[in-house]
């Protein structure tokens, strides 16, 4: 392993971290390793000194509770986010901290939870849950293959592009196709299953992108998706 | 439609459901349908009245407990026993019961109900006593949250008339007390030492074991120790060998010994009721011991991350051949995002021989992910557990399942070879 360090934040790990987010985090840390690079983690969590020095972000999704819980925080910590987001830093934010990621979530009761707005989305809370199978399609990342599980429905505003264009599934809402959001390196999805495992492309995507901003290059080497090709062929065909 | 003719047509369909191999809720729809109350005509002519049994791990398991205990103190009991733990499936199990006339010969019914099933339930049969397990992430695509799982749980608590029995050291359950009156409530709970075995939720997803205990319980798991354990029933310990493999069933049977303790009262014969403990093995696939060509073969069933790590700890992989089966069919549950919330490194040592079910590669790509070496994918079950046996013949055996793959084995082990329980 090489003395090249690339440092993970995982924001909120005790709050928002449900249905297998921490898959994701997992997933990055493996695959800079199989590349070569040693990681560092630190897990951020509400109260904590928000660190120097980060080179990706990965945030999933909470109960209600978890939430409300880590709102004020994540409202304090937000210009520090939208400077690293500014300054090209890749970051993945999955359903709840996807939402908490737009302008604001308004729940089904009319009460406006503000988010911190380096999204360009809008959500409000419905008596409906999308839950699923999800199969989006993306013309940078191929299919992209997941589990959704929400209430909100996020609309997307003019500063941001879709993830992916919805082939199975409900995606941001029932309204439109989109799926997720993206804005300079910072992806937000409701795809949970764990995203990243199962969609290596975007795992590279993020790593490529914090190598490259932090040492210049990125050198992809071939590491094994073998399993992965193959619970991919899989999932397409299962039902929703 | 009058009651012995629905009765006769319930039963008829049962036994045409049988000839058809086919599921054992099926004949309980039939009856539901015609008439919708059915089970609540029946059951509430018991002199002991409904126990209702739920929570998200064990409940198969301590049902089988708390009937056995019960039946030690001389109760006649009915149960749903198989594990179809669903209203229908109650229905259905009526059916085999009742006699012609629609009559319950029993004192008491223990039942066996989901979360959300059981809020149902309650509504249209309020329970003299209830046992709430604990709540964990379990198929949350069909009860959204873990918080709201604790809700349904708690209305359940709200219908139960005499006593609700809860467990003290999750913090989900222990709190639904505090919307009841205290002389409704009983605890079973678990020593501090020993709590590093039973994660709660919030244990398993980043929080520290900071589980505060400050209510008394009536019954606590206070040691376990090979096949032996110590409860301490009010106040007093008492020690006991058991039959039931795996750790958290054990826990489970501090919270069959304080129910049944709600349900007798005074009167209770403990020696009755700690022989009978002794003697109760686990439901059927819930850490199951069968034998194949003279080794133990192990089913353990996982429905989800708790029950997985619990296994995972509870069992150690060194000597054993092991073999996980996943499928994702509805009553598994579709999403494959809970395998990621179980850490499998304790398998790294001694690796995994075989991966198999509808999901087998969704495992595999978990396990690589945990550096943990997979002699074989075979997606099909079938031929994945004759190349299980014959492959490591000479070897005890165990394999992981989630609930249709368990079935699906279960199936197939008899076609292969003589099954034996031994325990």
């Amino acid at each position: 392993m090489s003395n090249k360090t690339i440092t993970i934040l995982n924001l909120y790990s005790n709050d928002m971290n449900i249905y297998g987010d921490r898959g994701n985090v997992l997933c990055i840390i493996k695959r800079l390793e199989r590349y070569g690079y040693s990681t560092e983690l630190i897990e951020y969590n509400h109260g904590d000194n928000f660190p120097d020095n980060i080179d990706i972000v990965i945030g999933g999704g909470g109960q209600d509770s978890g939430q409300s819980k880590i709102q004020q925080d994540l409202l304090k910590i937000g210009p520090k986010l939208q400077k690293l987001a500014d300054d090209n830093v890749p970051m993945l934010m999955i359903c709840g901290l996807y939402q908490l990621f737009g302008r604001f979530f308004k729940t089904s009761e009319g009460e406006i939870i503000k988010g911190i707005g380096i999204l360009d989305i809008e959500t409000f809370g419905k008596s409906e849950r999308l839950i699923g199978n999800i199969i989006t399609y993306s013309e940078q990342f191929g299919d992209i293959i997941g589990y959704e599980n929400h209430s909100g429905q996020t609309f997307l505003g003019h500063e941001v592009n879709s993830l992916g264009r919805v082939r199975l599934g409900a995606g941001n809402n029932t309204l439109d196709v989109s799926e997720g959001a993206k804005y300079k390196n910072v992806i937000g999805s409701y795809l949970h299953g764990s995203l990243l495992p199962k969609n290596p492309a975007i795992a590279d995507f993020l790593i490529e992108q914090a190598v490259i901003r932090k040492f210049g290059k990125f050198t992809k080497n071939k590491i094994s998706d073998k399993y992965t090709d193959q619970a991919r062929k899989i999932t397409l065909k299962r039902p929703r | 439609m009058s009651k012995p003719l629905v009765t006769i047509l319930g039963k008829t369909v049962k036994s045409f459901a049988r000839l058809r191999g086919g599921g054992s809720a099926l004949p309980g729809l039939v009856v539901e349908r015609i008439d919708p109350n059915f089970i609540k005509d029946i059951l509430s002519s018991l002199p002991l009245g409904v126990t209702v049994i739920s929570g998200t791990n064990g409940k198969t398991t301590t049902t089988k407990m708390v009937v056995e205990l019960l039946e030690s103190q001389g109760l006649k009991v009915f149960t749903n026993r198989t594990g179809s733990n669903f209203s229908r499936g109650v229905a259905a199990a009526l059916l085999s019961d009742i006699n012609i006339k629609g009559k319950l010969d029993a004192d008491i019914a223990v039942l066996e109900l989901d979360e959300a099933h059981a809020v149902h339930f309650v509504d249209k049969i309020p329970p003299k006593f209830s046992l709430l397990l604990n709540v964990m992430r379990d198929q949350l695509d069909r009860f959204g949250e873990i918080d709201h799982t604790a809700n349904l749980l708690r209305h359940v608590a709200n219908a139960t008339s005499e006593k609700v029995v809860l467990n003290r050291d999750d913090i989900r359950i222990a709190n639904i007390a505090k919307s009841l009156d205290d002389k409704k409530v009983k605890f079973f709970g678990i020593d501090e030492k020993l709590l590093k075995y039973f994660p709660s939720d919030d244990n398993l997803h980043g929080s520290k074991y900071k589980n505060k205990i400050t209510e008394k319980a009536d019954v606590v798991l206070s040691k376990f120790h090979d096949d032996y354990a110590t409860f301490t029933i009010d106040g007093k310990d008492i020690t006991t060998k058991l039959k039931l493999n795996g750790i958290y069933n054990v826990f489970n049977a501090a919270a069959a010994i304080a129910l049944v303790r709600s349900i007798i009262g005074k009167e209770i014969n403990q020696k009755k009721l700690i022989e009978a403990l002794s003697k109760v093995t686990p439901a059927f696939g819930r850490g199951e011991m069968l034998t194949i060509d003279g080794e133990p073969l192990e089913l353990v069933l996982v429905k989800n991350p708790s029950g997985f790590q619990l296994g995972l700890k509870s069992f150690n992989p060194s000597g054993y051949a092991t073999m996980i089966a996943i499928n994702d069919n509805y009553a598994d549950g579709r999403d494959m995002s809970w395998l990621w919330d179980v850490n499998f490194s304790s398998l790294a040592n001694a690796g995994v021989d075989l991966v198999s079910g509808i999901r087998a590669y969704d495992m595999a790509l978990r396990l690589d992910y945990d550096e943990v070496t997979i002699k074989n994918v075979e997606v099909d079950l079938k031929i994945a557990l004759k190349n299980f046996i014959s492959i490591n013949k000479n070897q005890p055996k165990r394999i992981y399942c989630t609930y249709t793959a368990m079935t699906s084995i279960r199936k197939n082990l008899s076609k292969i070879t003589k099954v034996e329980v031994v325990k």
